[in-house]
């Protein structure tokens, strides 16, 4: 069977200013985003001519408009929340190794803090449920019961995770810490210059069990996008192509409800790793680091073990301060991630793995990096892994 | 409860839609029901239009004994919406039924700190509103 296995790459990668209190639209900030990714790439804005569009705040005919895209050849959704973005890679380089269309840009971006406030609802006092595949669920069996955000429903895995395998407080706290230290080697970082030590993980508020303050991510106004386009095209292109050598996506069953789950440990990753690492070719230990889509701390434990560095229940002991700092074994987030860079829904994540994969990440440089991963979590679960190398 | 003290329920209701409304409209009868398979018996929860352990159309809503025990929970103090400060802390809890579907619901009479896995619980109807009934659980007494 025909594998996408290196067929595309990722060619120009951009962000907008990431900022709270935005004071654009959704669509100027992705568009912002998009025109920085561009001029990275070298291309000009109708050389796109096909559109992996955002799960939410602007159309792929939005951004054809704004671009003078005369002629989209290609347009695609992926619905999977936080996990949309790496998941666009796969629709992407579908695209682009078959031909259907040349250069695919992957916008991605919100007013996470402006507009749609996890933290208060999600946008100003809603007490409907969301729209989305999963506005059902929610409003129907959680929202009565008081639970309504994100943070709620994947403590639920976290709990039954820490009683039945003994999972430590001190690794989300370790997973908090790392993402900060390497923030403060991140110009592009909002928790720059506000360095965390594990005493402040302990001493700050609970939001909801098992979950304190330092285990959420941020919110930001923010936005990300990549051009992908296909191997050969890549090589005539300004930038080092950064390889798309793996990527699937997977989904928990069900994945509309996370109680009814048979095991709740069995998420989208679960499914999606082993395929994207047996496209790719290689093993856990080519891997020289991983971003990996961070929530919440623990849901990156949970991704840490769907992946297959360790097994279920031994997260706590695999992931030490050491193994996961810049310069260990699997150097992890090293952006800061979502929680001390921004959120930008794991585009960001994208965006750093091919800057590290380009060794262009100064202080924070992965030295001699060849391998990186990238994972994509949400939805409750959905999951989206690429393997990208240089 | 008597219904005049809840004549001020802030706190979000399930908006009686699709097969949702068919689950409370049980509940308000202090029945707790959850789709069984007709064809081969699996039951399921939350609702759903077809088996999918054998694809059949056919359903019936069963009666559940009642019976079940926590699966997981989380305990929120932060009041995500501002009709929950006066909740905090709460905690949204899974009980696995004992016909082996899993519900969200509160229990009624364990302190969050107490919450532990597998504790036996058995259900209580709560109206909420003269129009909405929640099934929430107590600590069961024997197993």
């Amino acid at each position: 069977m025909e594998s996408l296995k290196d067929k595309a790459c990722i060619v120009g990668v951009g962000e907008s200013a990431f900022t709270r209190g935005s004071g654009k639209t959704e669509l100027q900030l992705m568009l912002e985003a998009s025109a920085n990714a561009l001029n990275d790439a070298g291309l000009r804005p109708h050389d796109i001519d096909g559109i992996v569009g955002p799960p939410l705040g602007a159309s792929a005919e939005h951004f054809a408009a704004n671009l003078g895209i005369e002629n989209l050849r290609y347009s695609a959704y992926v619905q999977m929340g936080g996990a949309s973005p790496v998941v666009a890679l796969q629709s992407a380089a579908m695209a682009v190794a078959l031909g259907v269309a040349k250069h695919v840009l992957v916008p991605c971006g919100w007013n996470g803090y402006s507009v749609m406030r996890v933290s208060s609802g999600g946008g100003g006092g809603r007490d409907s449920a969301p729209p989305g595949p999963l506005g059902g669920t929610i409003g129907d069996y959680y929202m009565p019961y008081g639970a309504i955000a994100p943070v709620q429903w994947y403590a639920w895995i976290a709990t039954r995770h820490m009683k039945l395998y003994g999972t430590r407080f001190e690794t989300m706290g370790a997973i908090a810490v790392n993402s900060r230290t390497n923030a403060q080697l991140n110009p592009h970082a909002l928790m720059r210059g506000r360095p965390l030590t594990i005493d402040d993980y302990f001493k700050a508020r609970w939001i909801s069990y098992p979950f304190r303050l330092y285990d959420c991510c941020l919110e930001t106004d923010a936005a990300g996008a990549v051009i992908v386009t296909s191997s050969e095209r890549a090589r005539d292109l300004k930038r080092t192509p950064v390889y798309i050598s793996g990527v699937a996506e997977g989904h928990p069953y069900p994945a509309d409800d996370i109680p009814a789950r048979p095991d709740p440990f069995v998420i989208g990753l679960t499914f999606a790793a082993p395929k994207a690492f047996q496209m790719a070719g290689i093993t856990h230990g080519d891997i020289d680091f991983a971003e990996i889509y961070d929530c919440f701390t623990y849901v990156v434990m949970l991704q840490i073990e769907a992946l297959g560095f360790c097994k279920r229940g031994e997260v706590t002991d695999f992931v030490t301060p050491e193994r996961i700092a810049l310069g260990g074994e699997l150097p992890l987030n090293t952006h800061g991630g979502l929680h001390s860079e921004a959120h930008v829904w794991g585009i960001n994540h994208i965006v750093e793995a091919v800057r590290q994969l380009r060794r262009e990440c100064g202080e924070r440089q992965v030295k001699d990096a060849e391998v990186g991963l990238v994972t994509g979590w949400g939805d409750f679960g959905d999951g989206g892994l690429a393997i990208l190398r240089r | 409860m008597a219904l005049e003290t809840r004549s001020e329920y802030k706190l979000p209701l399930p908006p009686m839609r699709g097969p949702a409304a068919d689950f409370y409209k049980f509940c308000k009868a202090h029945e707790l029901r959850f789709q069984r398979c007709a064809e081969c018996g699996t039951w399921r929860h939350i609702p759903r239009d077809v088996c999918a352990k054998c694809g059949s159309f056919k359903f019936e809503w069963a009666r559940s004994s009642g019976k079940g025990k926590v699966f997981s929970w989380t305990v929120t103090a932060q009041p995500f919406l501002p009709q929950f400060a006066p909740m905090v802390p709460y905690a949204p809890v899974i009980i696995e039924m004992d016909e082996g579907v899993r519900m969200l619901s509160w229990l009624t009479d364990v302190k969050p700190e107490d919450l532990q896995l597998g504790m036996r619980v058995a259900v209580v109807f709560d109206d909420v509103t003269p129009e909405v009934t929640l099934p929430k659980f107590k600590r069961a007494v024997s197993q």
